[in-house]
């Protein structure tokens, strides 16, 4: 049953019953929460100094490359999520949220893309060259 | 469990002969199979994960939730029917530092989940106050720039990308709103009774709730407010 989930935000209620070392702390510091706090910060401010500067074409991929490096910063140092057999269930059930977030996003954009292109105004309807 | 295994035992005590040996082994067995105390900390750590699993399961279905709200946003973030597009009214300083309250809520948040692991019951109600007050003020400039933007005439019935617009970012301002109502409870909670196991589970989850919170902001922040603008 411990396979279920040791913990996710890295560590059992313990303390309470002395002489048992459960839980322990995966990973729950004051250093972890401090680098995902300094690396989050440092995240958010280089795409906003980009976008305030007016800066240069590529920015919306710089957005969206540090948008996802900074929600994997996230998941690592605030929810210690990782790769440990505890929370096997928790990282299957992350991955699994994600590609189907992916797919509805994604999808969505290249259907209503095309939906959009197919239907502008004073092009013949049906086939597109 | 250890009541089943007693009856088990029990079982074949009456079933077969040389009772009393085997009535020394049942007793033998049941020591070497642990006393009470460890069933009782084995049965508490099983509930606590499972109530975890259980918390993050649903927190990715509200992922999924916010991955459709933020699909439709992409998708009619273009469409302003000649109304005022992201670039004119987003206001980027004023939204970075919310992003700067949540961040340092869910930091402090942290600082509340260590010092409930260190029995810290003042410690942890102390760092919870903090995130609640980071999180009203994130609350209230939200609030305020909504009312900002209505009284202006870009309410959310002006345009699809309006729409899309209000309907994304109030469902993370519910979700926070929520959270706050769930922060407040439990800090009484755990003032009127001290870090107890039904409240550390509680406590967890919550934690849990507030970091998931922060991540959605990630990406509202980055979609709504930064691509928006740039566009």
């Amino acid at each position: 049953m411990n396979v279920a989930n040791e913990s996710v935000v890295g560590h059992a209620p313990h303390g309470a019953h002395g002489g048992h070392a459960h839980g322990g702390g995966h990973g729950a510091t004051h250093k972890s929460y401090l680098i995902g706090f300094l690396l989050a910060i440092i995240m958010t401010a280089i795409p906003f100094a980009l976008v305030m500067e007016h800066a240069v074409a590529g920015t919306p991929l710089v957005i969206a490359f540090f948008a996802i490096a900074q929600i994997v910063v996230h998941v690592t140092y605030f929810l210690h999520v990782n790769g440990s057999p505890e929370q096997r269930w928790n990282l299957t059930a992350l991955l699994y949220t994600a590609v189907v977030v992916c797919i509805i996003i994604g999808g969505s954009l290249w259907i209503m893309y095309h939906l959009d292109l197919n239907m502008m105004p004073g092009m013949p309807h049906g086939r597109v060259p | 469990m250890s009541n089943g295994s007693v009856v088990v035992q029990g079982g074949s005590l009456a079933l077969k002969p040389g009772y009393a040996d085997h009535a020394a082994d049942a007793l033998r067995d049941l020591r070497q199979s642990g006393d009470a105390v460890d069933f009782e900390v084995e049965h508490h750590h099983d509930v606590a994960s499972t109530i975890q699993l259980g918390f993050w399961i649903y927190l990715m279905s509200d992922c999924l939730l916010f991955s459709g709200l933020f699909a439709t946003y992409a998708v009619l973030s273009g469409h302003t029917a000649g109304g005022p597009s992201g670039s004119q009214l987003f206001d980027l300083p004023s939204v970075l530092v919310e992003t700067m309250f949540l961040l340092f809520s869910s930091f402090t948040c942290g600082l509340a989940t260590l010092a409930m692991n260190a029995n810290k019951a003042r410690a942890t109600v102390g760092w919870f106050a903090v995130t609640f007050l980071l999180g009203l003020g994130f609350l209230v400039m939200e609030v305020r720039e909504f009312a900002h933007m209505v009284s202006i005439g870009a309410g959310p019935s002006h345009s699809a990308f309006l729409s899309s617009f209000f309907t994304l970012v109030a469902t993370h301002g519910l979700h926070v709103t929520c959270g706050l109502i769930f922060m407040a409870v439990m800090m009484v909670a755990v003032l009127r009774k001290g870090l107890t196991d039904t409240n550390r589970a509680r406590l967890n989850c919550l934690s849990l709730f507030w970091h998931f919170l922060d991540i959605i902001w990630v990406g509202v922040f980055s979609l709504v407010y930064l691509f928006g603008v740039v566009h």
